[in-house]
């Protein structure tokens, strides 16, 4: 493929998936829309932020987390950070009662649960990659074991805490598209916004990263600095992502695979953007179908997992697991 | 100047680079010779910063490797490494052009484009540019490896075993070439080889490894007697001067 060719491939994917997206958004705002307008905008609006911050969130942090590791099988719900995020969440509920934490300003709550997670991730990161660097199945099977590791302790925790508090934290056990309110979907923005803004000044690292870290040293990128900012702004992606839905496990591996289907290259200026439209395909076209087709209104995380599950399945099978 | 001082490096309880010091002075070709296992992969991977000593310092024009920016020194010293794969989609192009990416820091010039083309003409790769790296061959891969690091235009240049999987055609091309940058150029060029002859037949100078210790340095007239061969390798050896070079035979 010559650049030019591969240039105009890109782009055209880019456009066709934008335009698709563009449609799925559409329909989901209008479609069978009753009543009046203003109150169905500013409603479903509503939403569709929740889904778009969500499709960014996690789009950009599988990709970028896939390139740092060298991989294109882990994701950062797979090495159990968004549980994580739930046991330190309900760590918080145990440790001074979901009626202590609602005296909290819920940002500087949100803020100290991003703060805690990020530190742990780093921590937990370092421990592993350091240890099982170069054995992608001793990753796998470590991401898998922390990740019931998480989820048995915060389930441990919502015996041991009273059982009004656990009504507060077994909530956002499951992913749920519809539970976010709009203080938290403007916080998450504002932190998705902030990363956004890290990984700009970042950017220009993102291909030599993926070619692995000895050929990015010999390059010239500080690779264990770089290596590290990167993985705090993703984890905070997915910290925000977690908040506003709960964990969602194979989505992130579903949209970044198919990225790095579609598009002619891996240059992560063409991955990134086909990997957030293809999320928001997904998350905005899928809601759209199943609310106003079939009536069902809590159906999407369930779909989403069963397609990227079966993603998961396939490319373990496909033998592209290095 | 490259300046190797007291190197040392262990894994677990084994000393595979064994308290070398080296002194490779500028403009020249050396070649690194040695059993497998002798530590020359490992000694030219700390002299490059990709992995730390345990003792011991390595510094390029008085620069310490270990605490000189990494973007200072990547345009100043390249690294081909022994083994190189990489997970990413590319093509060969784009993976040449990374060597680049020292100088434009991801935004290429019309200049880094010729640097691109020209690396590509070097290495033979005209015809297979766009071609996907897993579309290759061994050598046609290992080549396109040398593009890129050739491409960093560096004053430097570490190459390990940049012959593995090259036809005879290729392999000497690449050692003319690098002869010419090392006398014409004033570059500095240290390889790893593992054919005596090569090393013999175009280096300046020949450091030879074993057990992770420095065991032989010299001119290759200096190095390359039956002695000083099966000390270093473990086998017999015999050497012919054939066209004023110093050939060895290791089939008897
Ligand atoms: N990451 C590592 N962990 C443990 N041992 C290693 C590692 N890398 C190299 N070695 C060992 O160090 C020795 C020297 O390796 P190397 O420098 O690659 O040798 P050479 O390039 O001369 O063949 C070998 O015995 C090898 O097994
Ligand atoms: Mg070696």
């Amino acid at each position: 493929m010559s650049p030019d060719f591969e240039r105009r491939r890109a782009r055209l994917v880019l456009a066709l998936l934008a335009v698709a997206a563009a449609i799925a958004v559409l329909a989901f705002m209008t479609l069978g829309a009753r009543g009046s307008w203003s109150f169905v905008l500013s409603f479903r609006g509503a939403k569709l932020a929740v889904l778009v911050l969500v499709a960014y969130a996690i789009a950009v942090s599988t990709v970028l987390f896939q390139t740092i590791t060298g991989n294109r099988v882990l994701t950062p719900s797979l090495m159990g950070f968004d549980q994580l995020y739930m046991l330190l969440q309900t760590a918080l509920v145990f440790l001074w009662g979901a009626r202590g934490l609602t005296l909290l300003d819920p940002r500087a709550l949100f803020a100290l649960n991003v703060g805690v997670m990020v530190a742990f991730s780093l921590l937990l990161y370092r421990l592993l990659f350091a240890r099982a660097g170069n054995s992608l199945h001793l990753l796998m099977l470590a991401g898998i074991v922390l990740g019931l590791l998480f989820r048995s302790l915060t389930t441990l925790l919502q015996r041991l805490i009273n059982p009004n508090d656990f009504a507060v934290v077994q909530d956002r056990m499951f992913a749920n598209f519809n539970g976010a309110d709009g203080q938290l979907t403007l916080t998450c923005a504002a932190l998705v916004l902030v990363v956004t803004l890290g990984l700009w000044r970042l950017s220009s690292t993102f291909d030599v990263l993926a070619l692995g870290r000895d050929p990015a040293i010999s390059l010239g990128v500080n690779h264990h600095r770089t290596v590290t900012l990167i993985l705090m702004l993703v984890v905070a992606l997915v910290a925000a992502c977690t908040a506003l839905v709960g964990p969602i496990t194979f989505f992130g591996l579903l949209v970044a695979n198919l990225a790095y289907l579609v598009m002619p290259s891996g240059k992560h200026r063409h991955t990134l953007p086909a990997a957030v439209l293809i999320a928001i395909l997904f998350l905005v076209g899928g809601q759209t179908v199943l609310e106003r087709v079939f009536a069902f209104n809590t159906a999407l995380a369930l779909v989403i997992e069963f397609l990227g599950g079966l993603a998961f399945i396939l490319i373990v099978l496909k033998g592209r697991v290095r | 100047m490259i300046e190797i001082r007291n190197v040392a490096k262990s894994y677990g309880k084994v000393r595979v680079v064994d308290d070398v010091t080296l002194t490779i002075a500028r403009g020249g070709l050396t070649s690194l010779v040695g059993p497998n296992g002798a530590g020359k992969s490992t000694l030219l991977s700390i002299a490059a910063r990709l992995i730390p000593a345990d003792t011991g310092t390595v510094s390029v024009d008085g620069l310490d490797v270990a605490r000189t920016p990494s973007d200072q020194l990547a345009r100043r010293l390249a690294i081909l490494r022994q083994d190189n794969h990489v997970t990413a989609r590319l093509n060969v192009r784009d993976l040449v052009a990374f060597g680049r990416y020292p100088h434009s820091k991801g935004r290429p010039t019309a200049e880094d484009r010729t640097h691109v083309e020209r690396a590509l003409a070097y290495m033979d790769l005209d015809g297979l540019a766009d071609r996907f790296l897993d579309e290759l061959s061994g050598g046609q891969r290992q080549r396109a490896f040398i593009a890129m690091t050739l491409c960093q235009e560096t004053d430097y240049l570490l190459l390990d075993e940049p012959l593995n999987n090259l036809d005879i055609r290729h392999g000497v091309e690449l050692m003319k070439l690098l002869r010419r940058a090392a006398t014409e150029l004033g570059k500095t060029v240290v390889l790893v080889l593992h054919d005596v002859n090569f090393a013999s037949s175009y280096s300046d100078r020949i450091i030879a490894m074993r057990s992770g210790r420095v065991v032989l340095a010299g001119t290759p007239d200096e190095v390359m007697t039956p002695d000083n061969l099966s000390d270093v390798f473990g086998c017999r050896f015999d050497v012919h001067t054939i066209a004023g070079k110093r050939i060895a035979t290791y089939f008897s």
